[in-house]
């Protein structure tokens, strides 16, 4: 007997959601009874918590992609870095891969501790406006794994949104893992008790990246997240020797552009492969300070320009609608 | 014993890719030991427990495949020249390959379970799985489920920044 499988593949609805082990996705879960009898809905006395913590963020951005390894990490650092070159605004940077968490390397900030005061955690501060959050500043040493099922890092999220003093924030960039999971869901979750002005997507050119990416953005249809635009890395490199432009990652299936064309998703921009960003990386420096003449730092600015300026109009209307 | 009517009896090595960071070409190197192990003469499966970012099918071309089971189980897909590669990915369970899984640990963990007993894997000379970049519920989950069975060892993957 042959019959073909399929999957019904509806997501799960989230274990505190009040449709918790009574989803149609819920049969088979091995959680489905400890859901079913858990109490319906969120904690309201939690989600009050996480609003009066995020009162005084302004704006927020999720930078996701789905596949791993295709810039969202230096991207996020980049963007922060860019956004707090105007002194007079905060920048927050929250690192939410609790498995990989690259961030604070990428800001020189290795080695570095949280520190507890009497209204919550202490940042790390890079610069007087620009403070961090990550997994890795809790480690004891660089090397240790972090080997955690989904539950426990979703509690450990929701304490970096909780219990870290933040102050006054005109934006907060959440850098987060590849994929479409717990992380995901939480941080989208723990977040409506504020509210999020939309995703950045990042992306490769190339069609095994790409097909991850769509499910990205189906991710943030299904959860209703506004996609902000799709940033295309490693886009072409040119030879500093001899000028000649090569595409190290073919866009086969006509890459970003094609597949935001097919989406109705704008794109936000591409960048081109410059060794020079894996080697700020590795430093801790701000790619776009150490390399202004770069036509890498050329697109990152344009697209951390657009960012600003959807943040901004998206307050307007807000404000106009209230 | 439990090892002789498992489906993963007539397996003789399994082999873990495993990395932590994404995107340093795991599935791409599963992929490339699979098919030169099989043009060695040797019989080789794959196991895709990146249930997210499932990036084998289109690897070897066969992403619009579908799985079908049998009295011992799943079915595998074939692929590769004679298709001799027998694969399993949740690629093959989706209705549209831009379906999001969106999954929590509890539910990855069931199916990565599945694969890893119901999956009629016949003989082989290795199974590769491919995994995804993390050291979470799919790793954990791997691990438990396969320690029962010849788990030859890990391949760390990684690139030099």
């Amino acid at each position: 007997l042959a019959a073909q499988l399929s999957l019904s593949l509806a997501e799960c609805p989230g274990t505190s959601s009040a449709q918790a082990g009574r989803a149609a996705a819920c049969q088979g879960c091995p959680n489905q009874g400890l859901c079913a009898a858990g109490a319906a809905g969120p904690d309201p006395a939690e989600a009050a918590e996480l609003r009066a913590r995020l009162r005084a963020v302004r704006h927020t951005v999720l930078v996701l992609s789905g596949k791993g390894g295709v810039g969202k990490s230096t991207f996020s650092a980049l963007l922060a870095h860019g956004l707090a070159a105007d002194e007079t605004k905060q920048v927050a940077l929250l690192d939410i891969d609790i498995c990989g968490p690259s961030i604070p390397k990428m800001m020189g900030l290795e080695g570095e501790q949280v520190h507890q005061s009497g209204s919550g955690w202490s940042p790390v501060y890079v610069e007087e406006n620009l403070g961090v959050m990550s997994v890795g500043f809790l480690l004891s040493s660089p090397d240790d794994a972090v080997i955690w099922r989904g539950p426990k890092k979703n509690g450990l999220i929701k304490q970096f949104l909780r219990d870290v003093d933040w102050g006054e924030v005109d934006y907060l960039i959440v850098d987060t893992p590849p994929g479409t999971s717990d992380e995901h869901l939480s941080i989208v979750q723990y977040l409506s008790a504020t509210h999020i002005d939309g995703a950045v997507i990042v992306t490769t050119p190339q069609e095994v990246s790409l097909q991850d990416v769509r499910k990205e953005i189906n991710f943030c249809r299904k959860v209703k997240l506004p996609i902000i635009g799709v940033v295309e890395n490693m886009s072409g490199f040119v030879c500093p020797k001899c000028k000649n432009e090569s595409q190290i990652f073919p866009p086969t299936t006509g890459g970003a552009e094609k597949m935001c064309q097919n989406l109705n998703v704008p794109l936000l921009g591409k960048v081109p492969l410059d060794p020079q960003i894996g080697k700020s990386c590795d430093r801790g420096q701000s790619f776009l300070a150490e390399t202004p003449e770069s036509p890498a730092t050329l697109s990152y600015r344009n697209i951390i320009q657009r960012i600003q300026e959807y943040c901004e109009q998206h307050h307007l209307q807000e404000e106009k609608i209230m | 014993t439990l090892a002789e009517r498992t489906n993963l009896a007539g397996v003789r090595h399994i082999l873990l890719v495993l990395s932590g960071k994404g995107g340093v070409g795991k599935s791409t190197l599963s992929t490339e030991l699979a098919l030169a192990l099989q043009n060695a003469g040797k019989r080789v499966g794959i196991l895709d427990v990146d249930l997210c970012g499932p990036s084998i099918p289109r690897m070897l071309r066969v992403q619009d495949s579908a799985v079908h089971q049998c009295d011992s189980g799943w079915v595998p897909v074939f692929v590769g020249q004679d298709k001799a590669i027998a694969l399993m990915s949740i690629g093959f369970l989706l209705e549209r390959p831009d379906d999001a899984v969106v999954w929590r640990g509890p539910k990855k963990n069931a199916l990565i379970k599945q694969f890893v007993t119901d999956v009629a894997w016949g003989d082989l000379d290795f199974l590769i799985v491919d995994t995804p970049p993390g050291t979470s519920d799919e790793h954990i989950s791997t691990v438990e489920a396969l320690r029962p069975y010849q788990l030859l060892g890990a391949i760390l993957v990684t690139t030099p920044q």
